[in-house]
């Protein structure tokens, strides 16, 4: 049939310039870097066996900069204070055995900067004396790990003290509080303070990193999935010179974050895929309804 | 005073005929309003833009609701209050933003159409040149529409297309076409600025909305005289074939009423269009909304590559196959070309490019030429990219200079 010959032309040019200007296009802009599952092939297994209750004992090295809240250890300084001493606030540890891979921590504990392949000035202090005291507190960090870390949770250790997500409502010193305000004034003194905290916090940890590490609140559509896999698996590999840390996640821990990442910049996905359907199903009776009344008018015309 | 019934009930069909003349404007308008028989569905396209645009409108009104036009608030304004906190405001977002794309897709689809049937001469040049002036408008819209959401590629794509405006460099001709002031001036500022949003704001939703209102009214009468071309180019007599059609010879006839025969057939072609829309805007909207824009507007931060969106590429890439002066001159060509086509199209024949000898392969290089010209407008001008533009940039200008000498030896054709 003629209309449908001149619609395989239509379709065809559509296509070829669809295809040159996403796929082709954006696969000669973008280098591609290639995943590794958050294997961390360049750090070299230990071999040793880690003993957690050894381990608990060594957890004072950790306890002078982090806190860990479900052993009911409080960090020795708040976020504030924290920020001022180092630059970042340091995370809590009661999700690190959960999120972290096993690997990647026992080489971190003993080799922070050059494992995280961050900046020499990296807060963070060698603090494992061996493999051995590495592995055992690894052993110990994973034997309090919870079951279930939720998105947010895994967020907040693993990205949320350089990252806000404004969209999440996170900053990074913490939530942001619900206050009241004085209804006299319109003012509100308390949310106020805590912006002051947040701009604080945000300056020195701006010296300290450079700059201002992004706002996380829409990543998830400014980014591909794979670029952010990518990116966090090793920062180096899309930003070389990047004052970003390799964090050592594992595939299940970044799942979770980018689960967070996606409920914040993408909300509407779930909704949308169930509406999708509904549509464009819409569309289908309503086209078949368009084909019969076409076809009787047009009976009996050529 | 004209004839009214004093006994006519209000808003009766007889009252309203001698108020507002329903009737004779049904008729006039649709139901006696003569189009070919022998036509394809690419004669649908005029309605499915029709309807692409009021996509725009009904989904640009819901988003005119929250959207606030300040640098500080844009961004979120979009992307967290229209898309997370409006109950639905993601659907609109994604239809306004698919439709923005999609409409210039049907736009190029409904041009090529025009170039290939010839529907641009003989009396229907008017058609052509509303046409033109449409596309122009609706890429000024696009454009001003694609600054408010404020991101990266809003702002660096303002940034670089009002530098267009400084004009030629200053060494050329004593500076006489240099306006370095002018960029400031358009911008109210020295780089894209809260007052930037607001006049890019006040067109996208006021000015430029207007003018293709108007536009399209323009449009739609130019075509009520001339009527609409056919697949073959025939000359038909619609007043002789209107009168078959009233006497009940429809098979004879080769016209048929707007309504109810052609709008059955274009709601049919409406009907598969909107799958193919809705299921870009649930399944495959990225192609539309640029990831780069979904970084804030940083002006202390350029994208690696900035690139206009697809529709603007060809004439993009006319511009970056040049050093600054000439690329002006030729991206001013590649601009205004377009309104020409009637007149340097010199043959006097209205059949479909494939008997028109020469001009059938022009036809072709000429599509074949501007979506390799697209293609190239998006890769990074690095290697082999770069000659390869400047050929294609070179032939899209030399096919309009041998418009005028193929189409003057071009041998009549026969209606058939």
């Amino acid at each position: 049939m003629k209309e449908l010959k001149i619609l395989a032309v239509v379709v065809f040019f559509t296509l070829v310039t669809y295809w040159g200007v996403e796929p082709y296009a954006h696969s000669q802009m973008h280098k591609h870097v290639e995943g590794h599952d958050f294997t961390y092939q360049d750090i070299n297994a230990s071999g040793v066996k880690g003993d957690p209750a050894k381990g608990k004992n060594l957890i004072a090295a950790c306890a002078g900069c982090h806190g860990i809240k479900s052993q009911g250890m409080k960090a020795p300084m708040d976020a504030m204070g924290a920020s001022a001493a180092y630059g970042v606030n340091p995370p809590d540890l009661s999700n690190a055995g959960a999120i972290f891979d096993e690997k990647f921590l026992i080489a971190f504990l003993q080799n922070p900067a050059h494992t995280a392949k961050a900046k020499p000035n990296f807060a963070m202090p060698p603090s494992a004396a061996s493999a051995q005291d590495a592995a055992d507190i690894v052993a110990y960090l994973k034997s309090i790990a919870p079951k279930e870390v939720s998105p947010k949770e895994a967020y907040v250790t693993a990205c949320g003290r350089c990252h806000a997500n404004s969209y999440g409502k996170w900053t990074q010193i913490g939530d942001i509080p619900k206050t009241k305000g004085n209804i006299k004034t319109g003012n509100d003194v308390a949310l106020a303070q805590f912006k002051i905290n947040v701009a604080k916090y945000q300056d020195k940890l701006a010296d300290y990193m450079g700059k201002l590490p992004p706002d996380l609140k829409i990543i998830a559509r400014a980014r591909s999935k794979h670029y952010l896999e990518t990116f966090v698996e090793d920062p180096q590999s899309h930003l070389p010179g990047t004052a970003m840390p390799r964090v050592g996640l594992t595939k299940e821990g970044f799942e979770k974050v980018y689960a967070y990442l996606e409920s914040t910049g993408d909300p509407s996905k779930p909704l949308r895929e169930k509406t999708g359907p509904i549509v464009l199903g819409f569309f289908l009776i309503f086209t078949l309804l368009a084909y019969g009344w076409y076809k009787s008018q047009w009976k009996g015309l050529k | 005073m004209a004839h009214f019934d004093p006994n006519a009930r209000p808003f009766s069909k007889k009252w309203l005929n001698e108020r507002l003349a329903v009737e004779t404007l049904e008729r006039v308008l649709s139901t006696e309003y003569w189009i070919p028989k022998n036509i394809n569905f690419l004669w649908a396209m005029g309605m499915v833009l029709a309807a692409t645009f009021g996509l725009l409108v009904i989904s640009g009104i819901f988003l005119l609701m929250y959207y606030i036009p300040d640098t500080q608030k844009a961004f979120d304004s979009v992307n967290y209050t229209i898309m997370s906190q409006v109950g639905y405001g993601w659907l609109w977002r994604h239809i306004h933003g698919v439709a923005a794309s999609v409409v210039f897709l049907i736009i190029y689809i409904h041009m090529f159409t025009g170039i290939y049937y010839g529907s641009y001469k003989k009396g229907r040049e008017m058609i052509w040149i509303s046409g033109m002036l449409l596309f122009v408008t609706f890429s000024g819209e696009a454009f001003a529409g694609y600054v408010l959401p404020w991101g990266q590629m809003s702002y660096w794509a303002g940034m670089v297309i009002t530098n267009l405006f400084e004009g030629f460099s200053a060494d050329f001709m004593g500076g006489a076409l240099n306006f370095p002031g002018l960029v400031e001036w358009i911008r109210g500022d020295y780089v894209p600025g809260q007052a930037f949003i607001g006049r890019f704001f006040m067109l996208h939703v006021f000015l430029m909305p207007l003018v293709i209102i108007a536009l399209i009214v323009l449009h739609f009468g130019a075509l009520r005289i001339p009527h609409v071309n056919n697949q073959d180019g025939e000359e038909i007599d619609f007043e002789a074939e209107a009168e078959k059609w009233k006497a009940g010879h429809r098979k004879e006839s080769k016209v048929i009423p707007f309504k109810p025969v052609f709008l059955s057939k274009d709601v049919f072609v409406l009907g598969i269009y909107f799958l193919f829309f809705f299921y870009l805007v649930f399944y495959h909207f990225e192609f539309a909304m640029d990831p780069v824009n979904f970084d804030p507007a940083d002006g202390l931060k350029t994208p690696p590559h900035i690139y206009p969106e697809w529709y603007f590429l060809w004439s993009y890439e006319v511009l970056r196959a040049f050093s600054k002066n000439p690329g002006l001159v030729w991206f001013g060509f590649a601009q205004v070309i377009f309104f020409l086509l009637p007149f340097l199209d010199r043959s006097p024949n209205v059949a479909p490019a494939s008997r028109r000898g020469p001009f059938k392969i022009w036809f072709w290089l000429l599509l074949i030429d501007m979506i390799g010209l697209t293609i190239l407008g998006k890769l990074p001008p690095v290697g082999i990219f770069t000659p390869i533009g400047t050929t294609f940039a070179y032939i899209f200008i030399a096919l309009w200079f041998a418009l005028p000498f193929i189409t003057k030896m071009e041998k009549p054709v026969g209606g058939k």
